[in-house]
């Protein structure tokens, strides 16, 4: 079978045209090959959008939430043998409102679960997910009338199996939905997920908050009192 | 039905009075009262406790627990279960005393069965019961005193505890949930190589207590945060049933190791650490100690290890040997039985108590004859012990709260169950 290289033309050309733009700016001291080899050394051309997905992916701070045995090793994720800092996930944050990852450590009991989804919906946009454990994600050994899983209530967006899980497979998982964010550029998980209009909240202060949120979540500052 | 009707439950319900527990205070208060609510979700209460707080300014008048955010239904699920398959759930429970929940289960089990416990199999249990205190107590002390905002220590105890966990991991494959103990002994031998990290580990361990000592006890905050707060004497605590370090706390030198001695412990030679005045840093020093004590059954027990099979040789309880099953019928069939069916048990009931690293681990069981039990249910320290907030923290700061809770080390999974 004869393998046929594609020609690369047009998006070479797009790349090319900014790099001379690029030189022209720092024209200077440097000339010719010299400055050809600078430039091709020292810049990066990106979009906006694709810059702040990367800092957003090396920054979630994950809120301080344990629910049970995997609370554990989640805490050992931190310490010095993992050191999740190397990514910058160790800054765990104790109130919703300043963290954007949701690490479910453990059973959910019915009692818990509208707790919960009250502290996912606490949390600000863009926010994320993460069901550690079999019981978040399946019931796991249990599997009885008290457990409910998170996907029945809110949206998970890794899952790490594991009775518990090995601080290593969640590690595996934060760094998934590391490589997650830097690709998906959506802002909030109802993009994400389809679903808009599932506000969990009481009938007749419903609109009223769902106004309240769609303003925070689209950064009408007037709109946010209260949020 | 109609639902205007009242079920007998309900109506039960409603006939008990529930006047005489409803605590009224001491004094008319001076200041306007708060009711605060902290929790279920709250960094400092270890878990997911929840506790409605009185607040007079600054000062705790009053105290309520809520508990039951980490419902599991456990004893429910291990009642729909073989003994041996009930084990892992069981485990479950206090997840920072796997050790020890299983032990409760082997050996109120064994109790019923009448089984012999070979002695090896009960030095390892001693062995990996003790490394579970200490890795128990790590995580306690590093927690707690994160809630302090002693974070450098944090650190230190998940670097021991890590060890630990590798041993475990070496002797069973897990690091978490080990499942070793079975009903009859324990699942395997430990592995070639086991003896000399843990020989490594014993020799780091007093050591490393000895440097958590040393950022602790000249860290004048952590200090004055610990000394003469929330003391509660030696009789309310025996009142409200509280056990392990915290009755220890207060001067009774109350451990099961030593008073009904099971698995061997009347073998090895430790102390218990006990307190004079009850309050946090009594609390806190007792669990240190402790530690070290631990360090010492473990060397005694890896010394004196004996010979001979790790697990009962009564194939109606333990499966046979992967090797018979090639061999021999009978093997075959016991293998087969146990897999299926499991064991049965003959009716009867039975209390094992255990002493874990939060104070009387009681398992329950009553059995009916057949392959499951009937009734499995925990006395779990940590559901007792919480009675005890109350008494303590009355008429002391908030900021006292959250080093008593710290001190009192509940986990919420052994007491939701």
């Amino acid at each position: 079978m004869e393998i046929i290289k594609r020609e690369k033309t047009g998006k070479e050309g797009d790349f090319r045209i900014r790099q001379l733009q690029a030189r022209d700016m720092l024209r200077g001291d440097l000339e010719g090959d010299d400055l050809e080899q600078y430039v091709r050394d020292r810049v990066i051309t990106t979009t906006l959008d694709r810059a702040a997905n990367w800092a957003r992916g090396n920054s979630l701070f994950p809120a301080t939430f344990g629910l049970a045995c995997c609370a554990i090793e989640m805490m050992s994720v931190v310490g010095a043998r993992l050191d999740i800092a190397r990514f910058g996930f160790e800054a765990f944050r104790a109130s919703p409102r300043q963290a954007d990852l949701l690490i479910l450590s453990g059973r959910i009991s019915i009692k818990m679960a509208p707790i919960v989804r009250r502290i996912y919906d606490q949390m600000l946009d863009p926010k994320y997910a993460i069901a550690m454990g079999a019981c978040s994600s399946s019931m796991g050994v249990f599997n009885n009338y008290a457990i409910v899983p998170a996907d029945k209530f809110m949206p998970v967006d890794v899952h790490v199996p594991g009775c518990p899980p090995r601080p290593e497979a969640l590690m595996y998982g934060i760094l998934k939905l590391r490589s997650m964010v830097h690709a998906d550029p959506s802002l909030g998980w109802r993009e994400r997920y389809d679903a808009e209009r599932t506000v969990e909240v009481l009938p007749a202060e419903g609109e009223e908050l769902l106004r309240r949120e769609t303003a925070v979540n689209a950064l009408i500052p007037e709109d946010t009192a209260g949020a | 039905m109609s639902t205007t009707d009242v079920t007998p439950y309900r109506s039960g319900e409603e006939r008990i009075d529930v006047t005489q527990r409803v605590q009224t205070l001491p004094a008319p208060p001076d200041q306007e009262l708060l009711t605060l609510n902290m929790g279920p979700h709250h960094p400092a209460t270890h878990g997911v406790l929840r506790l409605l707080v009185t607040l007079e300014a600054e000062v705790v008048r009053d105290l309520k627990p809520l508990i039951g955010y980490v419902h599991t239904g456990i004893e429910k699920t291990a009642e729909d279960k073989s003994y041996w398959k009930a084990i892992p759930v069981v485990e479950r429970m206090d997840y920072l005393a796997y050790y020890f929940n299983a032990m409760a289960f082997c050996g109120a089990t064994e109790t019923l069965l009448d089984v012999e416990v070979p002695r090896r199999a009960q030095y390892l249990r001693v062995i990996h019961m003790e490394l579970n205190r200490i890795m128990s107590h790590l995580v306690w002390l590093g927690t707690s005193m994160l809630d302090l905002g002693a974070v450098t220590v944090w650190w230190y105890c998940f670097r021991e505890r890590e060890t630990i966990l590798d041993l475990f991991e070496q002797s069973s494959g897990q690091r978490m949930h080990t499942r070793y103990f079975q009903v009859g002994g324990v699942m395997e031998d430990i592995p070639a190589g086991f003896e000399g990290n843990l020989r490594k580990f014993l020799k780091k361990m007093p050591d490393a207590i000895d440097q958590y000592l040393d950022l602790l006890n000249r860290n004048e905050i952590a200090l004055r945060r610990l000394r003469d707060t929330c003391p509660l004497d030696e009789q309310t605590l025996l009142d409200l049933g509280v056990t392990g370090p915290l009755l220890r706390a207060s001067g009774n030198p109350w451990d099961l190791r030593k008073a009904m001695p099971y698995s061997s412990y009347e073998d090895f030679e430790f102390k218990i650490p006990v307190g004079t005045r009850g309050d946090n840093y009594d609390r806190f020093a007792v669990r240190m100690q402790e530690m070290k004590e631990s360090v010492k059954i473990i060397e005694q027990a890896i010394d004196g290890l004996p010979e001979g099979p790790f697990i009962t040789e009564d194939r109606k309880v333990a499966l046979p040997p992967r090797h018979e099953l090639a061999t021999s019928m009978e093997a075959l069939l016991h293998h087969f039985k146990l897999v299926t069916e499991g064991f049965r048990v003959p009716p009867g009931e039975v209390y094992y108590p255990i002493e874990g690293p939060r104070g009387e681990y009681g398992m329950f069981i009553r059995s009916d004859g057949s392959s499951k039990p009937a009734r499995v249910h925990m006395r779990d320290p940590s559901f007792v012990n919480l009675q005890a907030t109350e008494p303590m923290v009355r008429d002391a700061y908030i900021a006292d709260l959250i080093t008593t809770l710290a001190m009192m080390d509940p986990v919420l999974g052994g007491v939701d169950r």
